[in-house]
């Protein structure tokens, strides 16, 4: 169960996104997650509640996106979908492949509440 | 992972994520940050900073992970005492243990005379750069030539940890069975060498074939190399001398040829400047 201490890391780069660019809180939080990232999408999603607690991203709604596993055969070039414990070309079925994608567990973007614009408001 | 050259996006993830893409989106009203960190950029950045130390004293980090009970501990007291029946051997090694509890494993290797610093991880099930980093602080790394670090037994969460490494080494020992590289293939992946522990075992055992574990290495793309070993009757372990003594001298080729930029010591550093 290492998804605690892996949400709590993503945290802190969230809240320090977040202080940086003066944002008054943190509405999504997108994550990129691959099955050979050794992650569990769901077991994040539980510890997601207990690392946001408290944070200025509490509210903020965690998006997790699967990223597919593609290997790239090093023998006949051509890439591939594969399954976790079966990374072989599909072309060629040679095993000296190269990962692509799929080991991702990656921060990709956040999605910040600004201060409202004051001069907008103030014409009306 | 890599997060400061952008090698995180690949060919195979980058028309996902680039403008246009199905995971680059922005909402009016808002402002959306692109990020595209690792979700351990925190650990990554320590461990490059440990493995920056190792580098500075030319010491070589072998990172040890199997299930526990494979038999780490029984191959470095083993690895201990071949390496000082060899007269000619000059290796001086560190070991930093890593359990939830006990000081056992690190007194079963001080009685070798050999140092060893443990780390108590409570309930944490594998150990991370910065605990690395915290056991580098009780060690002077100018002493030895290599360190072990003997991850918790786990063949889950440590393989998602750099600590700052050079080599990985998997121990799969006998009893565990034949298919652990297809049912935990996250760990076996970032094996840079697999070893079969508890080789005395095989003709006890015979439903483990070696060649088994082999092609379910090469199913998960591994060219690690695959040694079969026994610290009990000492089988293999000659092999397993000469890797040890093959990745010392390659580092230090490394080295020579790639110097390390000594900016600071690890010993006159506050450690706190290490986790900014």
């Amino acid at each position: 169960m290492h998804e605690l201490a892996i949400c709590q890391s993503l945290m802190d780069q969230v809240e320090n996104i977040a202080l940086e660019r003066n944002a008054l809180s943190v509405t999504s939080i997108v994550i990129g997650i691959g099955p050979l990232s050794g992650v569990e999408a769901q077991l994040l999603k539980n510890a997601y509640p207990l690392a946001s607690a408290g944070t200025i991203a509490e509210h903020a709604e965690l998006v997790i996106e699967y990223l597919p596993i593609r290997v790239k055969c090093t023998q006949c070039d051509s890439e591939s979908d594969a399954l976790p414990n079966k990374l072989i070309c599909k072309q060629c079925g040679d095993w000296r492949t190269t990962l692509i994608s799929g080991d991702e567990m990656m921060l990709m973007s956040v999605e910040l509440e600004k201060q409202k614009d004051v001069t907008s408001e103030a014409v009306h | 992972m890599c997060d400061t050259c952008g090698c995180n996006v690949t060919h195979g993830n980058e028309n996902l994520i680039r403008p246009g893409g199905k995971l680059h989106k922005t909402e009016s009203g808002k402002e959306a940050v692109s990020v595209l960190h690792s979700l351990l950029h925190e650990n990554d950045h320590t461990a490059q900073h440990n493995r920056e130390h190792f580098d500075q004293h030319n010491v070589l980090a072998v990172n040890l992970m199997s299930s526990p009970g494979a038999g780490k501990t029984a191959l470095l007291e083993a690895t201990i005492q071949q390496l000082g029946l060899n007269s000619n051997s000059k290796i001086k090694i560190a070991v930093i243990e890593g359990d939830l509890e006990t000081e056992n494993d690190a007194e079963r290797i001080r009685k070798h005379g050999v140092k060893a610093i443990q780390i108590a991880t409570g309930s944490a099930c594998h150990l991370d750069a910065h605990m690395i980093h915290q056991a580098l602080h009780n060690l002077d790394l100018a002493e030895f030539d290599i360190v072990f670090i003997e991850n918790v037994g786990n063949l889950v969460c440590p393989a998602s940890f750099d600590l700052g490494q050079h080599q990985n080494v998997v121990l799969l020992s006998v009893p565990e069975g034949d298919d652990k590289p297809a049912k935990y293939p996250v760990m076996f992946r970032v094996a840079d060498l697999v070893m079969i522990s508890k080789s005395d075992l095989l003709p006890i055992l015979d439903d483990f074939k070696p060649e088994n574990a082999k092609r379910y290495l090469r199913d998960i793309a591994s060219t690690a190399p695959v040694m079969e070993i026994s610290s009990k009757d000492k089988s293999g372990m000659s092999q397993w001398i000469n890797w040890i003594n093959q990745q010392i001298e390659s580092r230090k080729t490394y080295l020579e040829q790639h110097p390390v930029v000594a900016d600071h010591s690890h010993h006159h550093h506050d450690h706190e400047e290490a986790r900014t």
